[in-house]
């Protein structure tokens, strides 16, 4: 465990050297305020014509994981390649690490940088509590946080499963944005189509846990155990893509 | 403390290295010889834990490197071919990243001790991308002494150092040696002769010969070759030097120096200096020629074949 932190807590700082991080972080946080001044004017309008209902940070927690389908793949993208890439792997893996361990630290890692994204957007429901009367539905903002948590965990570790399988950034990153919009977008596609299946389907969707039940305040268990499986799973493909490295 | 039986790895289809023998004991540097491709790095990468061989078996510092990969890298000190580092990382944070996964206690002032050993204390805050290759190659070297492992395994440890620095790295090795197990690759008989106590040919992923590096040269050295230099032509100094029972192989090279051979044991330099003055030619210089490790294999994989 100690040593999933010692990696992590690198690979953390690592991402402040790279302008890649800074952009991505201004990807996440530029369009985050602009949606949250509109919210606020729009709703502002329309309370001084009397009408409307009252701004929530919902639309605003669902825009951040939105962006997520795109800035996650470029988040985990050099994790493992890049050592692959450098060489540095060799030191990794004769070091006294466990590969799970390496995996793990590289996934917490990334996820330590996407927390920082998610507390600096906790303004967002604090100022918005000034304004409504009265005030947050704190419980919905929390589970609202966890959901993205869990959705970011998921995202995280199927990005740095996918990291480990190549030696070329590139190749993870694209890999991965395919295997998130598959998942985002398209996996209960056919769920209209074919209704006795569009609970199973509706449940691969990556999205759909998150907008209909635990973004608005309803912690599924399904939900839960879905992300989380999806964690275990993306950590299990770089775990065992760095067993397959050693064996060639 | 390295033991290894049988040790065999193939790359799909290709065998980089076929049923290997060997051990290295406690207080012995051991050193590796081979033209590349021999199978030298993949053997270590065997010993560190970095992969596991096809067949065979190996144990280091006591622990099987299949069964017991972690206590390996823990007791082992490894410096890769390549010197993999990551560049944009501080030479003191890079250190310490590598002693924190090895949970040392006092961390700060072990790094600084081997940045000490290796000369680099004043580039203790630079960046690894900004140091020359001979500077990574030592930081390389601190990372593999950080622990005080009980095996230090060195692939190509002086290679892009300078005269001076592959002067001080070998006095470290042959420091270290005395109370740990070394082994380390090379290209260079020269380094193996002055370092290594004993020395493992390979060669096609197998071992052709083992033996202290005395025995060796003496073994392989079956001639001497000698150049000489006259003021004159060489076509001519070479008959001359025909005329000298004993020489074989004599052969005039492009700058009118002629080079020959002769049986090891009776060395006939005087002779020929003689006879080369009695001619009346003015003598230049008249030099030995160490054999070169590339020389030595042709020599050694041509007497095989006779034998054969
Ligand atoms: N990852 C790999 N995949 C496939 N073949 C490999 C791999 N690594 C090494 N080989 C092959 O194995 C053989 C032995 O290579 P190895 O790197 O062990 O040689 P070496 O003795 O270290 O050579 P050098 O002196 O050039 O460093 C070579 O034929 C090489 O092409
Ligand atoms: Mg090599």
């Amino acid at each position: 465990m100690n040593n999933i932190w010692t990696i992590a807590k690198r690979e953390y700082d690592n991402y402040f050297n790279s302008p890649l991080a800074y952009v991505v972080m201004l990807a996440i946080l530029l369009p985050l305020g602009i949606y949250f001044t509109l919210i606020l004017l729009f709703s502002s309008q329309n309370a001084l014509m009397g009408g409307g209902t009252a701004p929530d940070t919902l639309q605003i927690n669902w825009l951040f994981i939105f962006l997520m389908v795109f800035l996650a793949p470029a988040i985990t993208m050099r994790l493992i390649s890049d050592e692959a890439r450098m060489g540095t792997l060799e030191l990794m893996l004769t070091a006294p690490v466990k590969d799970f361990e390496f995996v793990a630290g590289k996934w917490l890692g990334a996820m330590m940088f996407v927390l920082t994204a998610a507390l600096v957007t906790l303004i967002f429901p604090i100022v918005l509590n000034n304004f409504v009367s009265p005030g947050l539905d704190w419980k919905t903002v929390i589970s609202s946080y966890i959901g993205l948590i869990l959705v970011a965990s998921a995202m995280l570790a199927l990005g740095v499963g996918i990291s480990a399988i190549f030696s070329n950034q590139f190749a993870a990153f694209f890999v991965t944005l395919g295997l998130f919009f598959f998942l985002w977008f398209f996996v209960n596609m056919p769920a209209g189509l074919i209704p006795e299946s569009s609970d199973l389907l509706n449940y691969l969707s990556m999205s759909y846990h998150f907008s209909q039940n635990i973004n608005r305040g309803s912690m599924t268990l399904a939900g839960i155990t879905y992300y989380l499986s999806l964690t275990a799973l993306g950590l299990f493909i770089g775990t065992t893509a760095i067993e397959i490295r050693r064996w060639r | 403390m390295i033991k290894v039986s049988g040790l065999t790895k193939d790359y799909g289809a290709r065998r980089a290295v076929h049923n290997l023998n060997f051990n290295a004991n406690k207080g012995e540097i051991v050193g590796f010889l081979g033209p590349n491709g021999a199978g030298k790095t993949t053997t270590m990468r065997i010993l560190t834990g970095y992969m596991p061989p096809s067949d065979g078996e190996a144990i280091v510092a006591g622990y099987d490197v299949v069964e017991e990969s972690l206590e390996v890298r823990k007791r082992v000190g490894y410096l890769p071919e390549t010197v993999p580092l990551y560049t944009d990382m501080v030479v003191f944070d890079y250190l310490k990243y590598m002693g924190d996964l090895r949970r040392l206690p006092d961390v700060e002032d072990r790094v600084d001790e081997v940045l000490d050993m290796v000369g680099l204390l004043d580039r203790a805050q630079g960046y690894i991308g900004n140091l020359s290759k001979g500077m990574r190659q030592r930081v390389g070297l601190a990372q593999a002494l950080l622990h005080s492992p009980e095996v230090l395994i060195l692939d190509e440890p002086t290679i892009g150092l300078d005269p001076n620095q592959v002067v001080e790295v070998r006095e470290l090795i042959r420091e270290i040696g005395k109370e740990k197990t070394v082994l380390l690759s090379t290209h260079l008989l020269n380094e193996a002769q002055n370092l290594c106590d004993r020395v493992l040919i390979i060669n096609k992923g197998k071992i052709v010969a083992e033996d202290t590096t005395e025995n060796l040269q003496a073994r392989l050295l079956g001639a001497e070759r000698v150049v000489v230099k006259v003021r004159g032509d060489g076509d001519q100094l070479a008959d001359t030097i025909k005329e000298v029972k004993g020489v074989r192989k004599v052969e005039t090279l492009d700058d009118g120096a002629v080079e020959f051979e002769f049986a090891s044991g009776k060395d006939l330099r005087p002779e020929v200096a003689k006879q080369v003055i009695k001619t009346g030619y003015d003598l230049l210089e008249l030099r030995p020629l160490g054999m070169s490790l590339e020389e030595i294999f042709i020599e050694l994989t041509s007497n095989d074949g006779k034998k054969k």
